[in-house]
């Protein structure tokens, strides 16, 4: 299978007061037609950093390295007008904070027909009518009277469905949902996660799922890659991962819960004790161990690399055995 | 909405009424005898008698407060006591005059303060950035009835580019009128611009580091929607409450323009009536100056609304 | 650890303040500025060369750089340079007297308008009153009763700047207010005038600071404006705004008489806010870093 997004060796530094901050290190991974990978980790740990990469979002004090191509379109380096003509249309991004994603100043279908009318040329009478289709397929009701709000005379759950149907107006082949339901009410983040399923059916587009909770990895992903610190350390199949996590900060976020890949209850990380390092330049070691309670003495002298093969780890000392159930 | 405009009405109206005794104390609080200053030459108790009868200022406070509203209401301002000349007429020949200088001085620093605040904001870091600044803090700092008296030196006197002083009615020769109010107005203009341009920037700033900016952004708009579309429209909310609280110092300013300028305003008028003495002018002036200034800002506060949806349309949530 | 330092009144750190304001050179330059005006204004007597009002008829115009007159003589053959320094004074004098004036009524009402909501209202009733009235009629007015002088041209432009003073100290309130180390001494029952005076005004100080920066240099505005229309300050006492009227006649003949004056207003009024931008800034650094 040909991937549609081939993230290779993607490597993101801040310039900072306090001197350069590497974000992301070597990260690489790969995204299949209508396939769901979700980018796990906890908070600081780069997920956001990469997927802003993606399409060329980040601040002008941001350095990126690496190749991200799209369908073979290499987007690290791509001018600004190719760029603009892929974000919106091809690659489309979902936020966390549906509260204040949408400008306040007008009303949501102008906000959906503008990329209608940006990327595809509709004039203002298709668009309108393409923009109320949309708000139907996410499933917002009496969208014909919705089109004419403004953002905040809509719930949070109401706005997210509106950003869901701006992002999907174009039918990009690849979809980024930044934490797409961690501002919501747990009744309200079920519908949201129904609306992206349906997405992925009806219309096969690849989700690139950035998420710290493992609820929403366990309901809607195919794949999952760990990030800790800027680096990818694990990534497997959904329920490979699950079953038998390899990685000991895998172990660390599933915890000895052995329901966490069965129920799709909204389950957060476990706390594991430390906190995640800010590095200015990323170490010949495993920058977790610090925090590991697996450690050796070539985790604090040599960086370990990912291992080949469907479930790939990063550890000179991985847990072989299945969790226990 | 209705409840937002009937409530700002009725705030409106309590500055009015508070607005209009205040004048009226304030006249009342005046040195010397009003009589006095009526009778003129004829200071004999008979014909003194008789004005204090004739201006009702043998009857109490009450009444006397009562007489100035209704007559004020009707439009009746009194008789300057110098020349007899109805007060209302000599203020609606000055009226025009102010509004038209005030109108292009806003205008012209709303073009150059809003255009160099989103250029601060946009080139941040960059030399653009640091004239608009540099010449931002100028621009509070000149005192521009100073920067007046120097554009008719150099400007006018020497290189003759202006008429240094005098007026042409805009229905008399347009082109005369304009070529006479241009330089006033960019004088009067120049603090005003100062603090648009400061408002504009920082407000770009806050506009461009949301989130919706970053929305905008990943949607793939061209930067002229990003920044002249969705980060300048909820800037320009900020700058309008801005130009509606610098309606008084632009009051102000006119006045002094007028006066280097030699403009037949409202500002002539005011300083005239000073000097003479002429209460009944400046009682008028004062209380005209207040009520257009309630009345601007209630209208600046509708535009408000009319420009931010969230005041305008009720939110469910 | 987290809730005992919540419970402890933020320091407001001056002295990294006064650090982050001297590291910046324009800052410095302003502050050069401000004392070389601070110093001819307060020894001007000793300083100028000339009695600033001394009349000499046959040494009028003379151009800048005659001997004894650097900046030359206006249209009486009065010494500029005298007369500016001495203008400097009362600009400084009307500045800081307006801004005072200001300081004393404006910073109880805010306290007072933030701190009990019942009287908010009628507070901000009054701003809108005080507002309806542009400074310059507020002039006009009390010049029309208790005459022209610098101590009413002071008052009328203090009362014109006491909005601003009560919507700053009334927001600093509510903020303060809603802080922990206020609840907390509010939950231990102290009195409300003992949580205004010891929490609330010394936490608003910096915010008041930077008011009082921006407001003396309007203020000596305002002062260069009544006395430049003959409301302000009484000739042949110089102010840098009667200058300006003297000199508006002469302009033509006596452009320095005219050209002087209004650069000292502005190098003034300029350094002034450059120093209170760098310590706004100083003070919230993160507002500068945007």
């Amino acid at each position: 299978m040909t991937p549609v997004l081939a993230v290779k060796d993607l490597s993101v530094t801040f310039r900072t007061e306090d001197g350069p901050l590497s974000a992301v290190d070597h990260v690489s991974f790969e995204v299949g037609d209508g396939e769901v990978l979700a980018v796990v980790g906890e908070s600081g740990c780069g997920k956001s950093v990469t997927a802003m990469s993606i399409a060329g979002l980040l601040p002008r004090s941001a350095t990126v390295d690496g190749s991200v191509e799209l369908d073979g379109t290499e987007l690290i380096g791509a001018d600004k007008r190719t760029l603009r003509s892929i974000r919106g249309r091809e690659v489309a991004y979902i936020f966390q904070e549906p509260m204040t994603s949408l400008n306040p100043v007008f009303t949501v279908g102008h906000q959906i027909s503008e990329v209608l009318r940006t990327h595809i040329g509709l004039n203002r009478q298709d668009a309108r009518t393409r923009a109320i289709e949309l708000l139907k397929l996410v499933g917002i009701s009496s969208a014909e009277r919705r089109i004419g709000d403004y953002p905040h005379q809509l719930s949070g759950g109401m706005r997210q469905r509106v950003m869901i149907a701006m992002a999907v107006a174009c039918d990009p082949k690849v979809l980024i949902a930044d934490e797409p339901t961690t501002a919501l009410d747990v009744t309200i983040q079920a519908g949201i996660l129904d609306v992206l399923r349906g997405l992925r059916e009806r219309l096969g587009t690849s989700i690139v799922l950035i998420t710290h909770d493992l609820g929403v990895v366990a309901d809607l992903a195919d794949r999952v890659a760990v990030m800790y610190a800027g680096r990818v350390v694990e990534t497997a199949e959904v329920h490979d991962l699950f079953a038998n996590p390899q990685h000991p900060y895998t172990t660390g976020l599933l915890g000895a819960s052995p329901a966490a890949g069965r129920h799709a209850e909204s389950q957060r990380l476990n706390e594991i004790p430390g906190l995640v390092p800010v590095l200015t330049e990323q170490p010949d070691a495993c920058t977790f161990a610090d925090r590991c309670p697996r450690a050796v003495d070539t985790c604090t002298t040599s960086q370990p690399q990912l291992t080949p093969g469907p479930h790939r780890v990063a550890c000179w000392n991985p847990v072989r055995e299945p969790v226990e159930v | 909405m209705r409840r937002y405009l009937l409530n700002r009405l009725w705030q409106s109206l309590v500055t009015l009424v508070l607005a209009t005794i205040v004048v009226f104390v304030g006249v009342r609080a005046l040195p010397g005898d009003p009589a006095l200053a009526l009778a003129g030459e004829e200071r004999d108790p008979e014909s003194l008698r008789a004005i204090r009868q004739q201006y009702g200022l043998d009857q109490s406070w009450l009444v006397q407060f009562w007489k100035f509203v209704s007559h004020a209401a009707r439009g009746d301002l009194g008789e300057s006591i110098r020349t007899g000349t109805p007060v209302r007429s000599m203020i609606l020949s000055a009226l025009p005059v102010t509004i038209e200088l005030s109108v292009l001085a806003i205008v012209i620093a709303s073009v150059i303060g809003v255009g160099a605040g989103v250029l601060a904001a946009v080139r941040r870091g960059g030399p653009a950035e640091w004239a608009a600044n540099g010449l931002a803090l100028l621009g509070l700092s000149v005192p521009h009835f100073w920067l007046g008296l120097m554009a008719i030196l150099y400007l006018s006197v020497a290189l003759g580019l202006f008429p240094a002083s005098g007026f042409v009615p805009f229905f008399t020769n347009p082109v005369a009128n304009l070529h006479h109010l241009i330089l006033p107005a960019v004088i009067l203009g120049t603090g005003l611009a100062a603090v648009i341009m400061r408002q504009t920037r920082s407000s770009m700033l806050d506009a461009l580091s949301a989130d919706y900016i970053r929305t905008a952004e990943a949607k793939g708009l061209p930067p002229k929607a990003v920044i002249g579309k969705h980060a300048l429209r909820n800037s320009l909310i900020v700058v309008v409450t801005i130009v509606g609280l610098q309606l008084g110092a632009l009051i102000s300013g006119a006045v002094v323009t007028e006066r280097i300028f030699a403009l037949p305003g409202f500002g002539k008028l005011t300083v005239d009536a000073v000097f003479q003495r002429d209460y009944p002018v400046i009682q008028a002036v004062v209380l005209v100056t207040a009520t257009a200034y309630i009345v601007i800002n209630l209208l600046v506060d509708l535009l408000y609304s009319v420009i931010d949806p969230r005041i305008r349309v009720r939110g469910e949530a | 650890m987290a809730v005992v330092e919540a419970l402890v009144p933020p320091r407001s750190n001056s002295r990294r303040v006064v650090r982050r304001v001297l590291r910046n050179p324009l800052a410095i330059t302003g502050l050069a500025v401000l004392a070389i005006a601070v110093v001819l204004a307060v020894f001007a007597n000793w300083l100028a060369p000339h009695d600033p009002t001394q009349t000499q008829l046959g040494n009028a115009f003379a151009p800048p750089g005659t001997a004894g007159h650097l900046l030359g003589t206006d249209d009486l053959g009065r010494d500029v340079l005298s007369r500016i320094m001495f203008g400097l004074r009362a600009s400084l004098h009307v500045g800081i007297l307006a801004v005072a004036f200001s300081l004393v009524i404006g910073v109880p009402l805010g306290l007072i308008a933030g701190y009990f909501r019942a009287i908010d209202a009628l507070i901000s009733r009054l701003t809108d009153l005080v507002l309806a009235f542009p400074f310059l009629i507020l002039a006009v007015g009390l010049a029309a009763i208790r005459g022209a002088s610098l101590g009413n041209a002071a008052i009328a432009i203090g009362i014109a700047q006491i909005p601003g003073m009560i919507r700053i100290v009334r927001s600093e309130t509510l903020r303060l207010k809603s802080l922990d180390f206020v609840s907390a001494a509010i939950v231990e029952g102290a009195g409300d005038a003992w949580i205004l005076g010891r929490h609330i005004l010394p936490n608003a100080g910096s915010a008041l600071i930077v008011q009082a920066t921006v407001g003396i240099p309007a203020a000596i505005l305002g002062e260069a404006v009544l006395s430049f229309l003959g409301l302000g300050i009484q000739p042949p006492a110089p102010s840098l705004g009667t200058m300006l009227s003297d000199a508006q006649q002469f302009a033509s003949r006596a452009p320095w008489a005219a050209v002087m004056p209004g650069v000292a207003i502005m190098l003034l009024t300029l350094a002034f806010n450059i120093v209170g931008d760098s310590l706004r800034d100083a003070l919230d650094p993160k507002a500068s870093r945007r």
